[in-house]
C-alpha cells in the first residue's frame, strides 16, 4: 500500500513549522514518528496534501523535570521516555505505560505528542495523561493555549485541536514522593491495542487514601477519567468493599465496542479487572506521604523494568 | 507528483537518488537500490520483516518515507556479512541454531537482533523475546530464534574479549 500523493516539508524550527502549518490550513498534517499517520495514509483514512516533518526539531524534544512540574516535548519518542532515568525516578508510570505500547521498533519512532494528539481511542498515553491531569500546550502561528487532557478528547479521532495548531508540550504536576501507581493493560498480544486498560495513581496517608486518580483506555470513543471511581476510594482504607465499589463505578462509565478483542460486556468487565489490579498494585507501591517517608519498598522495581537493561 | 533528491548512506556506501515524496523506504531499498533482503510482509507495521537499522535504531521500513531518511546511516541484511563473504555472528548463529525455516522473517530478525545486542550485549532469554517482540515468525515458534540470538551474543562477546 502506497499513500496518496503529498508534498513533504522538513522545517528547521518550531516557528517555521507553525508557519507552514498556517499556510497549509486544513490540508496540512504534522508528521513526527509517523507510526499512526502513515498507516492511516496507506488506508486512505488520512490524505493530507502537505506533510510537515517535525521529527528533527530539537526544541520540540526532551524532558524537563522541575520542582513542581514535568514538561515533555511533543516530539519526544516513546523510546526516549523509556530510556530517561530521571523521568523514571520522578514519574515511573510513564515508563511502565510506554513499555506496553506497540513494539521496540515502533517505540523508537513513535512520539508522545502523536500518541496523545491524534485521538485514537486505542492509544495508551491519553488515558495516562488524564490520570496525571496533564495539560497539552497547543501552539499555532497566532499564539498558544493550554487544553486539559481531560477535555481534549471529543470522540474517536475528534479532538479539541484546530487547523493550524500542533501540540508542542505535555505538562503535568510532579508526582509527590511515595505516590503509588500502576498501568494495567490487557491485550491479546504484544503490539495490540488494549482490550481494556487502567491507569491509577494513589497517595496514602495514615493508612487512608488521601488522593487518587483513575483513567481508562480503549473502552469508549475517548479515554475516560473515572471520577466516580476515584470518589469511592478517596478517604477510605482501600478495603475490599471500597475496591469493589470503585470497580463498579469504573465499569459503569465504559462504552466499549464489541470487536475482535471481545464483546462489549467482556471488555467492560475487563476494564473493571484492570482497575482492580491497578489499584492493588498502586497501593502496594505507595509509601506513606504524610510523614516524609518515601523510600520505595523492596522488590517493587522489578517486573516489567527487569528486562530493560541487562 | 512531488519529488526530491535525497542523500544517505546505505551499507557504508553514499547514495543519492531522486524519489517521490510518497515512496516508502522499503520500496526505495528494494526497487531503487535493488536491496531485496528486507521483505514486505504485512505492510502494516506488525510483522517486522522490513526491519532495517537506521541511525542506531531498528525501524520498520514499510512505515517510513524515503525522504525521512535524508542524511541517514542505514544498514540492511546485505551489509552484515564481510566483503569476503564471512557471515556476521548473528547470521552464523541463525544457521547453526536452526533459527529459520522458510527464511522470510530472517533479515528482519537479524537486523533487530543486531540492534538489541548493540544495546544489551548479554541479554536474558526474556529480554531477547521482548526485544524481538516486533518481529513475527510463522514457522519456528521462536525457540531457535531466541537460541540463535543468545548464541550470537556469546560469540560476539568472546570475539570482543579477544580483540
Amino acid at each position: 500500500m502506497i499513500p496518496g500523493d503529498f508534498s513533504y516539508h522538513r522545517p528547521d524550527s518550531k516557528a517555521q513549522a507553525l508557519d507552514m502549518l498556517r499556510r497549509a490550513g486544513p490540508d496540512g498534517r504534522i508528521l513526527a514518528g509517523g507510526h499512526s499517520l502513515i498507516p492511516m495514509m496507506k488506508l486512505r483514512m488520512a490524505a493530507p496534501a502537505q506533510l510537515i516533518d517535525i521529527s528533527r526539531i530539537g526544541e520540540l524534544k526532551g524532558v524537563a523535570i522541575g520542582g513542581r512540574e514535568v514538561e515533555i516535548g511533543a516530539a519526544t519518542t516513546q523510546h526516549e521516555l523509556i530510556e530517561n532515568e530521571q523521568l523514571a525516578a520522578a514519574c515511573p508510570i510513564i515508563r511502565e505505560t510506554a513499555l506496553q505500547i506497540a513494539d521496540p521498533q515502533i517505540r523508537y519512532l513513535g512520539t508522545i505528542g502523536g500518541n496523545v494528539g491524534n485521538g485514537d481511542p486505542g492509544n495508551d498515553m491519553p488515558g495516562l495523561m488524564q490520570c496525571l491531569d496533564a495539560d497539552y500546550l497547543l501552539e499555532s502561528a497566532k499564539g498558544q493555549r493550554s487544553v486539559k487532557a481531560r477535555a481534549y478528547y471529543q470522540g474517536a479521532y475528534v479532538t479539541a485541536i484546530a487547523d493550524g495548531e500542533m501540540i508542542t508540550k505535555i505538562r503535568f504536576a510532579l508526582p509527590p514522593k511515595g505516590q503509588g501507581y500502576a498501568y494495567k493493560k490487557l491485550k491479546r498480544k504484544i503490539g495490540d491495542y488494549a482490550t481494556a486498560a487502567a491507569a491509577v495513581t494513589l497517595e496514602m496517608a495514615g493508612g487512608v487514601v488521601r488522593r487518587a486518580s483513575i483513567a481508562l483506555t480503549n473502552v469508549g470513543d475517548t479515554p475516560l477519567y473515572a471520577a466516580d471511581a476515584v470518589d469511592r476510594i478517596t478517604s477510605t482504607a482501600l478495603l475490599p468493599p471500597d475496591i469493589d465499589a470503585a470497580v463498579a463505578a469504573a465499569e459503569a462509565i465504559t462504552r466499549p465496542a464489541s470487536d475482535g478483542r471481545g464483546s462489549a460486556e467482556y471488555r467492560r468487565r475487563m476494564a473493571g479487572v484492570m482497575v482492580r489490579r491497578a489499584l492493588i498494585e498502586a497501593a502496594g507501591r505507595a509509601t506513606e506521604t504524610a510523614d516524609g517517608k518515601d523510600a520505595p519498598k523492596d522488590g517493587k522495581t522489578g517486573g516489567i523494568f527487569g528486562w530493560l537493561k541487562g | 507528483m512531488a519529488k526530491r533528491l535525497i542523500s544517505l548512506t546505505v551499507n557504508g556506501k553514499a547514495v543519492q537518488r531522486e524519489v517521490a515524496d510518497r515512496t516508502l523506504l522499503i520500496h526505495f531499498l528494494r526497487e531503487d537500490l535493488r536491496l531485496t533482503g528486507a521483505h514486505i510482509g504485512c505492510d502494516t507495521t506488525h510483522c517486522g520483516a522490513c526491519t532495517v537499522d537506521m541511525n542506531g535504531k531498528s525501524v520498520k521500513s514499510c512505515t517510513m518515507f524515503a525522504v525521512q531518511a535524508e542524511g541517514a546511516q542505514i544498514r540492511t541484511i546485505e551489509g552484515m556479512a564481510q566483503a569476503d563473504g564471512t557471515l556476521h555472528p548473528l547470521q552464523e548463529s541463525f544457521r547453526q541454531e536452526h533459527g529459520l525455516q522458510c527464511g522470510f522473517c530472517t533479515p528482519g530478525m537479524i537486523m533487530r537482533g543486531y540492534r538489541l545486542l548493540q544495546e544489551n550485549p548479554d541479554p536474558t532469554d526474556e529480554q531477547i523475546r521482548m526485544g524481538l517482540s516486533g518481529n513475527l515468525c510463522r514457522c519456528t515458534g521462536y525457540q531457535n530464534i531466541v537460541k540463535a540470538v543468545r548464541h550470537a551474543a556469546e560469540k560476539m562477546q568472546i570475539k570482543e574479549a579477544a580483540e
